[in-house]
């Protein structure tokens, strides 16, 4: 089996793209990105490893570096920008609108972490590895990542009386 | 602190919501959340999020797979080391097998002996191709975007293991695929589709040691509605299903052995 193997995991890289960008025209130019940018360094690919995560490896490279260059041209960041409440028309399932724009208002770093282990299902330590970071630093910002979730989603969004670093002391 | 087991920490009530938490552990959270609600709040909500984020990621539809992504793995593929050149012998003795309607790679009886009749799982594989393609909503038990799942799944209740060949060069995505009757052993069903909404199954059946019907022969039989070309291996037997023109159909089963026995 070569190269066209990657071909079977493209679908599954469409739909998780998707989640990530919060755009279907940007997501399909980030796993486009993540093909040329596999089939280039496709020699460096050890047969036997997973190749999925491989592939997940490379589109968040690309994706961090993309969100970094283009944080003021990015969708999500003008979506940070807006305050006023939700003035989409006819929002087919409410929940699902506000889940999609408080995934959209996470920092990058914070968002990969959450869909790799939330949706993708990888470990902590997977996560780690494709993400190329301390196994600690997943499990801080996954913690950030669906703190701050909660904090912009639903009636208890607000801040709760005592922080919940003072719960685990007690 | 004066707790004696080590203090829960927000890493065990993510671990917990994650199903990452080692079962020794889990006593302990599972009290420290009866006896701390605001952090069985917490963690609740925590699990909720993890369940509308896969509820919102199941309902993507992307569609079929862009022209420019297939265009940009394959124009590589040309580049990198063929694995055609190692199964061009036998791509070359299918040919020849499948034009003569004859037994392949050339070790059964000579040419114009009658035929025999295709082995039962052979019918088997028509019916189940016949049954199952015109669905639309219903076509396949595990879909072709979870199948590593799909192929370990299948794999274990067939007992060997099994590949689910890619047919992305020939314009056919997997689908998915299903588990379907069979003895001694069950039998695997995997479904392609193409831009065209035509569809192919190939169909898996094993044998017990010894137990695969006579010969290596590679044939093609036509039933109404469908084609079948078929071929035991190693005691497998393999159906490739479709109602395609013959030369497309072969060209498929080519690629279907090519990429099963690439040595051969």
């Amino acid at each position: 089996m070569g190269v066209e193997q990657i071909l079977s995991h493209v679908p599954a890289l469409r739909r998780y793209a998707r989640l990530l960008t919060g755009n279907a025209a940007q997501a399909d130019d980030l796993v486009q990105d993540t093909l040329e940018r596999a089939c280039a360094k496709w020699s460096l690919w050890r047969p036997g490893t997973a190749l999925r995560a491989w592939l997940m490896t490379l589109m968040h490279n690309l994706y961090l570096n993309q969100a970094r260059d283009w944080r003021l041209d990015d969708g999500h960041a003008s979506l940070e920008q807006t305050d006023e409440p939700s003035h989409e028309p006819l929002a087919r399932a409410p929940e699902m609108i506000d889940l999609q724009r408080a995934v959209a208002r996470l920092p990058p770093a914070l968002r990969t972490v959450l869909l790799l282990v939330s949706v993708e299902q990888y470990t902590y330590a997977e996560a780690a590895g494709i993400l190329g970071v301390p196994i600690g630093t997943v499990m801080s910002r996954l913690h950030r990542a669906r703190e701050s979730m909660r904090a912009m989603m639903g009636p208890q969004g607000v801040e709760s009386p005592r922080p919940a670093l003072e719960l685990v002391k007690k | 602190m004066t707790e004696s087991t080590p203090p829960i920490d927000d890493g065990d009530l993510h671990a917990f919501v994650d199903g990452q938490l080692g079962p020794a552990r889990l006593p302990a959270v599972l009290a420290h959340l009866r006896t701390h609600p605001e952090q069985a709040v917490r963690a609740a909500e925590w699990h909720a999020q993890r369940c509308a984020l896969r509820q919102w990621h199941r309902t993507q539809e992307p569609g079929p797979t862009p022209q420019a992504m297939t265009a940009a793995v394959l124009r590589r593929r040309r580049r990198g080391p063929a694995p055609w050149a190692r199964a061009a012998a036998a791509v070359a003795l299918l040919a020849v097998g499948v034009a003569l309607g004859h037994f392949w790679p050339g070790v059964a009886g000579p040419a114009g002996q009658p035929l025999a009749p295709a082995p039962a799982f052979v019918g088997d594989a028509a019916l189940a191709y016949a049954v199952y393609t015109p669905e639309t909503r219903h076509p396949v038990e595990v879909s072709g975007s979870e199948q590593d799942h799909l192929v370990q799944w299948l794999s274990r209740r067939l007992g060997r293991p099994l590949h689910a060949p890619s047919l992305q060069d020939h314009g056919f995505r997997l689908l998915g695929g299903r588990l379907l009757p069979g003895a001694p052993a069950p039998r695997a069903q995997f479904m392609y589709e193409d831009g065209r909404g035509r569809r192919a199954t190939l169909y898996v059946a094993v044998f017990a040691d010894g137990a695969a019907p006579g010969g290596t022969a590679f044939r093609s039989v036509r039933k109404a509605g469908s084609e079948s070309f078929y071929w035991i291996e190693d005691g497998y037997g393999y159906a490739l299903s479709a109602d395609l023109p013959t030369a497309e159909l072969q060209a498929l089963a080519r690629e279907v052995y090519g990429q099963l026995y690439p040595a051969r």
